[in-house]
């Protein structure tokens, strides 16, 4: 399992990496919000998880999508805006998805992926499965109303949802303790559902906290709350570097950086090992890279295409 | 063969479909009491697990829908005042509707959102009295807006078992009007339109509770010898283009009577489609009868001041119509 953690956290920091460099270059358009420092939190999660359990995610949500399992080539094509993408360069890195894998994708707007994490929990429940659903959200969502409202309804349900908070200190560039009163593990428990806070740099603390959360959900015994305490290495997005927004201190960047979640869990590690770990994730991401470049653009003809299920086309912006 | 109330025929609908189809339920503020009276018996009859009593939570019982729909339900949402949509825009427009363009058709959202009391009921003031179907329109939902019982029947029916989210509003002016349904009726295809009444001098397209108005104003103007056809659009998106040329071909004259507001109204798409498209069609300028630019005040005179009325529609079809036409067919 230590191998299987460390794998997935490589490849979410290197994919990162790799992310970074193509938005520089403009080889991916827009800007990405890379999830490097957090991986441990993703890693420790899914790998609590099976196939069919569901997952909503946020802006930040690569290492989700890459922890619950999605093919690391179609997501590069995907942000690389190539029709061999996971969402055929309809979603791109903010809504980047895999509903066979149960990736209800990630989300451009905080917090809104909770209910829908519960709508697929309850519909789990009816259906007579024990499938879970997790709803990962940032700091900056647990002041959004919609969260606590989803949050009251999974605890009168007892619905098998597990709402995963990272804490990585700031909204954008305004900071947890600015932003937020009281305690958030107080705030989930205020609707009866167990909560605990949680070393967000340690993959396998954060593998035992939600193996136990999913279990017992799976098992009838409803939702819990997991404050993740975790940081960003980088911006908020990529295009952050340049703007010297000057909201934390390079000493506080430093400072996170020694509890890098993959030397945590590399201490633990033999060197041959870790090394033939990135060897392999090298090559993975190699594949992926050169899979995306080759993969064809998608028509423009087709813009209007996969709006609606029923087939209907939009109207063009132009009489005809 | 019954003769039934718009509300009854919603009921009967909702219900012929849940009996149909088990991943059919209903989901809401006080569905089991139900206030609107669409969902009455129906916890009693089929579960309280598929009629789903909600806190007062409407951002997130739309959005749980959204993610029961995607877990392979058909949800209906239920509103009990049309201004909820406005709390509620965020999980139909930016997510429901926008889910499947943004996983490239990866999964269907089928979620119906009904309103059953839509627009302004007198006297309930400017919170209560909002009638937003052009709000969805504008964004791209599916949106119907039936003005008749077997109408609202046949569409409720299409909008749940249609595989994208629909936004379903049944015009409180309307809930109250009776029509023959059949036992067993049949959906009705969204974007197709139902002309109520034929006529040759003027097309009249009117929406949702305005049919009736228009069929009142129709059968004035015809004592002065004016030819009205009234044009139901039924769905206002996706719009049936194609029904309203044949009319418009035929009349060469166009008014819309709409309860959304003047302003990028649902009248103001009309109206430009057809400046852009029917041109040589028209032989006069377009008019439009719409709910003013501003919120709904309490006192009833006010209110009613403001919501397009047969009289507003009446002058503005005499003043599309020469007044030699008139003349000549009353010769």
């Amino acid at each position: 399992m230590r191998r299987d953690l460390y794998r997935t956290m490589r490849t979410i920091r290197r994919f990162e990496e790799q992310i970074v460099d193509l938005v520089n270059t403009n080889e991916i358009a827009g800007v990405t919000h890379e999830y490097i420092g957090q991986e441990a939190v993703a890693t420790g999660v899914c790998a609590a998880l099976r196939d069919d359990d569901v997952i909503t995610s946020t802006h930040r949500g690569h290492g989700h999508v890459i922890a619950k399992g999605a093919e690391v080539r179609r997501m590069m094509a995907e942000l690389l805006g190539r029709t061999t993408g996971l969402n055929h360069a309809r979603g791109g890195s903010m809504h980047i998805a895999d509903v066979s894998l149960g990736i209800y994708g990630a989300n451009g707007i905080v917090a809104a992926g909770a209910p829908i994490a519960a709508g697929a929990a309850w519909a789990g429940v009816q259906a007579g499965s024990d499938r879970v659903a997790v709803c990962f959200f940032g700091d900056g969502a647990v002041n959004q109303g919609v969260l606590h409202e989803t949050m009251n309804m999974a605890g009168i349900w007892n619905l098998p949802v597990l709402f995963v908070c990272e804490n990585n200190g700031y909204a954008v560039s305004f900071s947890h303790e600015e932003a937020t009163a009281g305690s958030l593990v107080e705030r989930a428990a205020a609707y009866g559902m167990a909560a605990e806070r949680v070393d967000g740099m340690d993959a396998e603390a954060v593998l035992a906290a939600a193996g136990e959360a999913v279990a017992r959900a799976r098992s009838g015994g409803g939702p819990a709350f997991l404050e993740c305490e975790t940081y960003r290495f980088v911006g908020h997005h990529t295009a952050e570097a340049t703007m010297g927004l000057g909201y934390r201190t390079d000493e506080e960047v430093e400072r996170w950086r020694e509890r890098d979640p993959l030397a945590v869990l590399a201490a633990r590690m033999g060197a041959a090992e870790v090394a033939a770990l990135d060897a392999e994730v090298e090559a993975l991401l190699e594949e992926a890279l050169a899979f995306a470049r080759e993969s064809p653009r998608p028509e423009v003809s087709s813009a209007r295409d996969f709006v609606y299920a029923s087939g209907l086309t939009p109207r063009e912006g132009v009489a005809v | 063969m019954a003769r039934m109330r718009y509300q009854q025929a919603l009921a009967k609908a909702l219900r012929d479909e849940m009996l149909r189809d088990p991943s059919v339920f209903v989901i809401g503020e006080d569905v089991r009491a139900s206030l609107r009276g669409v969902t009455r018996g129906l916890a009693a009859e089929l579960g309280e697990q598929r009629v789903v009593d909600t806190p007062i939570s409407e951002q997130a019982f739309t959005g749980f829908a959204m993610g029961a729909a995607l877990a392979g339900h058909r949800p209906v949402v239920e509103f009990q005042i049309p201004s909820l949509l406005f709390t509620a825009y965020e999980p139909i427009v930016n997510q429901a509707a926008k889910f499947r363009l943004m996983t490239g058709g990866q999964a269907k959202v089928p979620v119906t959102y009904v309103v059953p009391g839509s627009g302004a009921r007198m006297g309930l003031a400017a919170q209560h009295s909002d009638h937003p179907y052009a709000m969805f329109a504008q964004a791209g939902v599916k949106t119907v807006v039936p003005a008749t019982a077997a109408d609202a029947y046949g569409l409720l029916v299409a909008a749940i078992r249609d595989d994208d989210p629909v936004v379903f509003f049944a015009p409180a002016a309307a809930l109250g009007g009776r029509e023959e349904v059949a036992d067993d009726p049949e959906p009705i295809a969204l974007g197709s339109g139902r002309i109520h009444r034929e006529g040759s001098d003027v097309t009249v397209v009117a929406v949702g509770h305005l049919v009736r108005d228009a069929l009142k104003v129709a059968d004035t103007l015809a004592e002065e010898g004016v030819s009205v056809e009234v044009f139901d659009p039924r769905t206002v998106y996706p719009f049936d283009w194609e029904l309203l040329r044949t009319s418009v071909a035929k009349t060469g004259r166009l008014v819309v009577f709409d309860d959304t507001n003047r302003s990028c109204g649902l009248a103001a798409e009309v109206v430009a489609t057809a400046a852009e498209e029917l041109a040589a069609l028209l032989r006069s300028p377009p008019r439009r009868v719409t709910r003013a630019d501003a919120p709904i005040p309490f006192a009833v005179e006010l209110e009613l001041a403001l919501l397009p009325s047969r009289d507003q529609l009446a002058a503005a079809v005499r003043s599309v119509v020469p007044a030699k036409t008139a003349e000549e067919a009353l010769r």
